[in-house]
């Protein structure tokens, strides 16, 4: 009986997401994604630069390969390419290459600070990086060489590293401030995480020092978290963030809530369980609360509900308002590169738009794995103006790997070069690509 | 995800005859086979969203279940990280940042069950667990600080 009624409700659900006119781009995505029958995908070349499917006039070139946990990566405007690996590599945990002879491809590459980490960005003459406690900054001199390896000024300190959700993203405005994320230690702060019928704790005390962005001085040394703006709370975990120069703010992408399922397996089933709750892009001003962990979005129902650990039931709405996403993507899919797209190579439509990269889903078992892909969201005046599409595909190597989440590669971090062509970097092989449109 | 299964089904069919014939201690309720297949059921529900269905786990998250020293290991350390969950321990000289929670709620014979499993499983051969173990170790069992 129970089966029955959620099965409808999962129909019910299914069309209300039809109808929103996600249902195409759902249907390219997760129609392969089930495997079994459907157009095989042909004989897969594990090969990094072909693998790619692009949209027609969009070409991939690898650049490296098996380079280590690359994380996120920076373009200087003279090309000069840094990375920042998760574990450092020789004990190196920063790469700078540099294609000098002109074929396109880095031939000299240096390595400095012995950290590993997620956060790297250029601003100002200094390139900022992260490690999963702290925030530093080299001096870049005309040709973005770093002018100290060994002696960074040390901008941020004492930033909480529990070892779930650890990675320090960051970001700058134009106004000399650091964005800093620092994600919350649980699933949904129960008193136990992710322990079957432990409540949440109300409030949450993770997001005293947890589950937010911290904006900070970009040239000060030595602050922490009393020195810097507590600026939004209520994200669980961001990895993919940008500042969007169009409507000079900070835009995040929000890993969503895990295990739906395992803990309420009463409310949803695997299915269920599999697309909740929404991956969300948050546009975020000072002061911005996105709910967690005492609400989560449901992009079935196009509505903020009441997490379970707090009393919800999948229907009832929160306790009170919340900010609500400004883009719901299917769960699970694990957003880890967000980039607003400035430059002039690529075709019109995708001005000022958003990738993001979305490392693939895990959570989503027993049911098929999805994501590995980077998307594209078309923007207008500062808004989304359209449907969000796959624009690389096929990280994974195909729909069953795809499937069974054992995959080829997993997308994380978005750059963009000086001549407008998209970075991208994969985590488990360490690989990055250069994508670029000639018409 | 159909072949897969049926790799898993035979692998899981050679296990069970290699651990039916070699299985020396006190067999569990119903045999070693009933024991797996009651084990998988509480694989499917309590570890498959982490470990995966192939017991891999997700590389830089949850670690695989393959041959390692806590799966080989001695059974109380296992049963002690069923019963009390585990963080921030390396294994195979990996770092895993998920979190494996507690299952202190789950009874002796769905431990034993669910360890016998997996160590019969995805390519492990090891002794089976038995209820009674598990509730020798759960009695001198510690569990961690709220
Ligand atoms: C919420 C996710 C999660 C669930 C559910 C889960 N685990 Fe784990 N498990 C982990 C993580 C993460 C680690 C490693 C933690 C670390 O490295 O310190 C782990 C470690 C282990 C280990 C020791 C390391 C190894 O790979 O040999 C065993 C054995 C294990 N889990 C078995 C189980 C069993 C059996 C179940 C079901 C009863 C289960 N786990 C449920 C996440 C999970």
């Amino acid at each position: 009986m129970q089966h029955i009624i959620n099965q409808s409700k999962e129909m019910f659900r299914r069309s209300l997401y039809c109808a929103a006119g996600l249902c195409l781009s759902g249907l390219i995505t997760f129609g392969q994604a089930g495997g079994g029958k459907g157009a095989k995908h042909p004989a897969a070349t594990v090969h990094a630069a072909s693998q790619l499917k692009l949209p027609a006039g969009f070409k991939a070139r690898t650049l490296v390969e098996n380079f280590g946990r690359t994380r996120h990566l920076a373009v200087a405007p003279n090309g000069v390419i840094f990375v920042k690996l998760n574990r450092p590599k020789d004990g190196k945990g920063i790469y700078r290459l540099e294609d000098t002879n002109g074929d396109g491809k880095p031939d000299k590459i240096t390595g400095f600070g012995n950290y590993g980490g997620t956060g790297i960005y250029i601003s100002d003459g200094y390139l900022y990086a992260s490690s999963d406690e702290e925030v530093f900054r080299y001096k870049l001199d005309n040709d973005y060489n770093v002018v100290n390896p060994d002696q960074p000024e040390k901008i941020v300190t004492g930033l909480l590293n529990r070892g779930e959700h650890e990675s320090k993203s960051i970001v700058l405005d134009h106004n000399g401030n650091l964005y800093v994320n620092v994600g919350a230690y649980s699933n949904s702060c129960q008193f136990k995480d992710r322990q079957k019928g432990s409540p949440g704790q109300m409030p949450c005390p993770i997001l005293d020092s947890a589950g937010g962005i911290w904006m900070f001085t970009a040239n000060k040394e030595n602050q922490t978290y009393g020195d810097g703006v507590h600026y939004a709370t209520g994200l669980r975990n961001i990895v993919g963030l940008d500042w969007n120069t169009q409507t000079n703010s900070l835009f995040v992408m929000m890993h969503g809530r895990d295990q739906l399922h395992d803990l309420f397996p009463d409310i949803w089933d695997t299915k269920q369980s599999a697309e909740l709750p929404a991956e969300c892009m948050y546009e975020l001003h000072q002061g911005s609360n996105c709910g967690w962990p005492y609400t989560f979005y449901d992009q079935m129902q196009h509505r903020l509900v009441l997490a379970p650990e707090y009393g919800g039931d999948g229907k009832k709405g929160p306790d009170k308002e919340y900010q609500e996403p400004i883009v719901a993507f299917p769960g699970h899919l694990a957003p880890d590169g967000l980039l607003f797209y400035t430059g002039s190579e690529f075709p019109a439509k995708y001005k000022n738009g958003a990738f993001v990269a979305f490392h693939g889903s895990w959570n989503r078992a027993p049911e098929p794995q999805a994501g590995y892909f980077v998307v594209f969201v078309p923007f207008k005046n500062g808004k989304p103006s359209g449907k969000w599409e796959v624009f690389a595909d096929n990280f994974s190597g195909g729909a069953e790997k795809t499937a069974s989440g054992r995959v080829d590669y997993r997308p994380c971090g978005l750059a963009q070069g000086p001549d407008g062509a998209l970075y991208v970097t994969d985590d488990s092989k360490g690989t990055i690509w250069k994508i670029s449109y000639h018409k | 995800m159909k072949k897969y299964s049926s790799f898993v089904l035979a692998g899981g069919l050679f296990v069970l005859a290699w651990g039916l014939m070699s299985q020396t201690g006190k067999p569990a309720q119903g045999g070693l086979a009933a024991q797996i297949k009651r084990g998988k059921q509480v694989y499917l529900e309590q570890c498959l969203a982490c470990h995966q269905v192939d017991g891999l786990g997700v590389q830089g998250m949850n670690p695989p279940l393959v041959k390692t020293k806590f799966v080989l290991g001695d059974k109380p350390t296992l049963v002690k990280i069923v019963l009390n969950g585990m963080q921030g321990v390396d294994v195979g000289g990996d770092d895993y940042h998920g979190v494996m929670a507690p299952h202190p709620d789950l009874t002796d014979e769905q431990i034993a069950d669910v360890l016998t499993y997996v160590r019969n499983s995805f390519g492990n051969k090891a002794t089976a667990v038995t209820a009674a173990q598990v509730k020798a170790i759960r009695a001198t069992n510690t569990p961690p600080a709220q």
